[in-house]
């Protein structure tokens, strides 16, 4: 059971975007600029940043649900999804990716524990200021989304698989459409 | 920011960051502080009882909801802030005027205040 009164069909922070629409429009809009609008790292790559810190964080229902958005951006690959989450500096993935990684697991502690020498190792695999910025960012707002998603005591679901249709539709479609889907999803329950 | 709201009082922003529990503050903002706190180590660590001690204290499902989103949200901030190494004025007073203003005008207003400065604008 949530802490607050939510609508028990949806899962995680899907619940807490139809509890207050106000807000989950920003954060909406946050994610599809930090996960799905054209960057120089790929989706893939973005989703698994924001994938290894909810797995530090130990939120379930973000890592279940972003790692299978990853794994549909690597063509169903769920196997580097699950060496990322366990040790990336052993999965498949570049070297740029893996001092970004770096990067982000400090984030996920504090902010402060990022050095200069974090930065410049990342630098020299070639990493851009905007990659930095966004990977440090992706880091801090899943520090917020998974301690919104958990504080508030949301259910996730276990299967992997129930996760996969809706992966699908977000790596297609984007973030931003999200509250309106959930909108819609519920007036034709309700009819 | 939050001294701006109370009318210039910082004593009691101080007190409140120094011990909450004994600051004089509302039973019902004491309660939410002590999720808030709870929410910055880690989610999973609000428990059902903090929830029925806010409760008790009258707050609201919105109250909850947006205490948990706001600490959440400064989880974010503070990470994004110090994660680049940004500089921050030493001097209290630097921060009191643009607090003024930001409490009157809302923070989308700064945004826009924010690239007029940078640009040469203004400021």
């Amino acid at each position: 059971m949530a802490y607050i009164h939510l609508n028990e069909n949806l899962p995680g922070i899907r619940a807490l975007f139809d509890f207050r629409p106000e807000t989950a429009e920003p954060l909406c809009r946050l994610a599809d600029v930090l996960l799905h609008q054209p960057n120089s790292l790929s989706r893939a790559e973005r989703e698994l940043i924001a994938t290894y810190v909810s797995s530090l964080n130990d939120c379930r229902y973000c890592q279940t649900a972003h790692g299978a958005i990853a794994a549909y951006q690597l063509d169903g690959n769920e196997s580097i999804v699950a060496q990322v989450k366990r040790d990336y500096t052993a999965a498949p993935i570049s070297d740029k990716l893996k001092s970004l990684l770096i990067i982000a697991g400090k984030v996920q502690r504090g902010g402060k524990q990022v050095t200069a020498e974090d930065v410049e190792n990342a630098r020299r695999f070639g990493a851009t200021d905007m990659e930095i910025h966004d990977t440090v960012l992706i880091a801090a707002a899943f520090c917020m989304y998974n301690r919104y998603v958990d504080g508030l005591g949301t259910w996730a679901p276990e299967d992997i698989e129930t996760y996969k249709p809706r992966a699908a539709v977000v790596a297609e479609g984007g973030y931003n459409r999200i509250p309106s889907d959930i909108r819609n999803q519920q007036a034709t329950a309700a009819r | 920011m939050a001294a701006h709201h109370l009318q210039g009082d910082e004593a009691l922003v101080l007190e409140t960051k120094r011990s909450p529990q004994k600051a004089p503050i509302s039973g019902k903002l004491k309660a939410l502080l002590a999720i808030a706190g709870k929410v910055q180590k880690s989610g999973k660590r609000v428990t059902s009882e903090d929830i029925e001690a806010a409760r008790r204290e009258g707050t609201t499902d919105i109250e909850i909801h947006d205490t948990v989103l706001i600490a959440a949200a400064f989880c974010m901030y503070n990470r994004y802030v110090d994660g680049l190494a940004t500089w921050a004025p030493d001097d209290p007073e630097l921060y009191r005027q643009p607090a003024a203003q930001l409490a009157i005008e809302g923070y989308l207003v700064s945004t826009d205040h924010v690239s007029a400065v940078a640009t040469g604008q203004q400021g």
